[in-house]
């Protein structure tokens, strides 16, 4: 009986967690019909933000896995003295609250800036521009590419690189032929959940980028600056983020069943020297 | 050549040493008159740059290639020649985690092979197989390894393994080398109480001191005095071969042998055409027809025979 009764007490709160959770994302489907939803997405305010995310996120993605591939095969494969703290270091957006991330990029490299003087002189204004908000979706979203990339060449056995070392492979052929392909899964992976949180940005964006649209205004800024205007327009956009990101999510899951990789970096080098 | 020893004793770190995948303190490493690695000169080659063929232990194919393309891997030349040669041309599309151990093996020699290498390195070459398939990939891989006239390392921690792969064998413990020698050598003449066990013989421990006509007498811990026709001091090891001790009731003693060791029998095992009895410290291996008429069975008393000669001696650690 007792048995019985604890499992119940188990269900119940997983009961009000579940329901917790889904109402609001429910709720965003069942305010307004569905014909509504489709009429605002196709209005000015969703379609530019939805093209102002595209190109941002885009650009950003490819440049985070450009720069953050190889930096996660280093910090994979390489014990180096201070390598715990660069890891720290990069995975520290995580942390960081979206809002002082902003204030960061501002006076890194907005005109009063860091950096300001240096960029106005090569003729590059960066807050408030395109570029802004590119750099505040790499900031945010860089630490899950990378925490997940290097998990993932971590989960790669390393005799596969000291086999093609040992076939007459250097250290670029060996990562371009034996390490990607074996990482690709996590790769993939982390790429996906690195775009999810560059699509949910919002507290850098707004404070670095400013909320212009067609220019600056990704879909998280549009909901802000329609909820209290146009409420049907900004649940159209929510609707749509929901399920890109469901898909997103759901993508992730597929190709972890199929082949199974690590979420975090573990310290097994961590006892650098 | 292969280095035997027991597993942490050093020899896949001798083997990635040559390949260029670990680094030593000191010490040369060079292949007839290329240097690979001199510790004294700060001379290391990148494993890139060393002409090896390594075969690793569970063979690290690549999952993510076919047969094709793992072979390939290391020289696209030879490939359809080094398929044929193995026997596994009709293996080049499958994927190695659908290969058996013995295929897996085939082609990760030819893999090794494909570039050219001036030297096989091989690890453990037969433990990741069953005990079926082990007998006949050993006999393949002897006839392999004649056939190709490469020098071949190769480190196991299984003696038979080596002496029926290698021409010499080097006994390593704990990262020394106790004996390197052909596997008579080591049978007939082992340097050291290890070696000896791991060919198989006898080792009765005992202190021993000088006696007449040049022998040496034996006091075993275990009781009774043995001599031996070799020279020793202090603490020692007796070192006999199970087919060099001879069984029989106490009446029927033969003359010429010097040694007897009364015992009761304790376990009889038939091995082949030949019984290997347990008598008190000693194993015996007489033929299955001397057991017979002899009528062993355990519990019986015996008496083990040697001849002083047969009785080989090792220094023991105190």
């Amino acid at each position: 009986m007792r048995r019985a009764a604890f499992t119940g007490l188990l269900a119940v709160a997983l009961t009000f967690t579940g329901a917790f959770l889904l109402l609001p994302v429910l709720a965003i489907f069942l305010e307004v019909s569905p014909g509504r939803l489709l009429d605002e997405l196709q209005g000015d305010v969703a379609l530019d933000a939805a093209r102002v995310t595209l190109k941002t996120n885009g650009i950003a993605l490819a440049l985070i896995v450009l720069f953050g591939t190889p930096s996660a095969y280093l910090l994979a494969t390489r014990r180096f003295r201070g390598r715990t703290l660069v890891v720290t270091l990069v995975e520290l957006p995580l942390v960081l609250p979206p809002a002082v991330a902003g204030i960061g990029l501002l006076v890194a490299f907005g005109r009063e800036g860091l950096l300001g003087g240096t960029l106005h002189a090569a003729g590059i204004s960066v807050g408030f521009t395109q570029l802004a908000v590119i750099l505040a979706v790499m900031f945010v979203a860089s630490p899950f590419y990378i925490r997940t990339a290097i998990a993932a060449f971590e989960a790669v056995d390393e005799t596969m690189l000291d086999a093609a070392r040992t076939l007459g492979a250097g250290p670029a052929r060996t990562f371009f032929r034996v390490a990607l392909p074996l990482a690709g899964g996590g790769l993939g992976a982390g790429a996906a959940l690195a775009f999810a949180r560059g699509l949910g940005e919002f507290g850098a964006t707004i404070m670095f980028a400013g909320s212009l649209q067609g220019v600056t205004q990704t879909v998280s800024l549009a909901i802000y600056q329609e909820f209290d205007v146009n409420l049907d327009a900004a649940l159209a956009i929510s609707a749509l983020l929901v399920l890109v990101s469901g898909a997103l999510l759901l993508s992730v899951k597929v190709v972890s069943a199929r082949a199974p990789f690590v979420w975090t970096s573990s310290p097994r080098f961590a006892r650098s020297g | 050549m292969a280095l035997v020893g027991p597993s942490g004793a050093g020899k896949t770190t001798v083997l990635r040493a040559v390949a260029g995948l670990a680094r030593p303190d000191r010490g040369l490493i060079a292949l007839r008159d290329e240097i690979w690695f001199d510790a004294a000169r700060g001379v290391d080659r990148a494993p890139e740059e060393r002409a090896v063929g390594y075969v690793f232990q569970d063979y690290a194919l690549f999952p993510h290639l076919r047969v094709r393309g793992n072979v390939a891997f290391g020289g696209a030349t030879r490939v359809d020649e080094l398929l044929e040669r193995f026997g596994i041309t009709h293996l080049a599309r499958a994927r190695p985690r659908e290969l058996s151990g013995g295929e897996r093996q085939r082609v990760g020699l030819a893999r090794a092979l494909a570039r050219g290498p001036e030297v096989l390195l091989l690890d453990e070459p037969l433990s990741a197989l069953d005990a079926h398939t082990r007998s006949t990939v050993r006999l393949e891989l002897h006839s392999i390894l004649r056939e190709l006239e490469l020098p071949a390392l190769l480190v196991t921690h299984d003696f038979e393994d080596a002496v029926a792969l290698a021409d010499r064998i080097g006994v390593l413990l704990e990262g020394r080398l106790l004996q390197l020698g052909s596997p008579a050598e080591l049978v007939d003449a082992p340097a050291d109480p290890f070696v000896a066990s791991l060919t198989g013989g006898n080792l009765l421990p005992g202190r021993a001191r000088a006696v007449a006509n040049g022998l040496t007498a034996v006091a075993l811990d275990a009781g009774g005095t043995v001599l031996s026709s070799e020279h020793g001091s202090g603490r020692v090891g007796v070192v006999v071969q199970p087919w060099e001790v001879t069984l029989g009731r106490a009446a029927t003693v033969d003359e010429s042998a010097l040694n007897h060791l009364p015992g009761v029998v304790a376990s009889v095992f038939p091995v082949g055409n030949r019984v290997r009895v347990r008598v008190g410290p000693l194993t015996a291996e007489v033929t299955a027809a001397s057991a017979e008429r002899l009528g062993l069975a355990p519990g019986e008393a015996v008496v083990a025979s040697f001849k002083a000669t047969a009785a080989r001696l090792v220094p023991l650690r105190d």
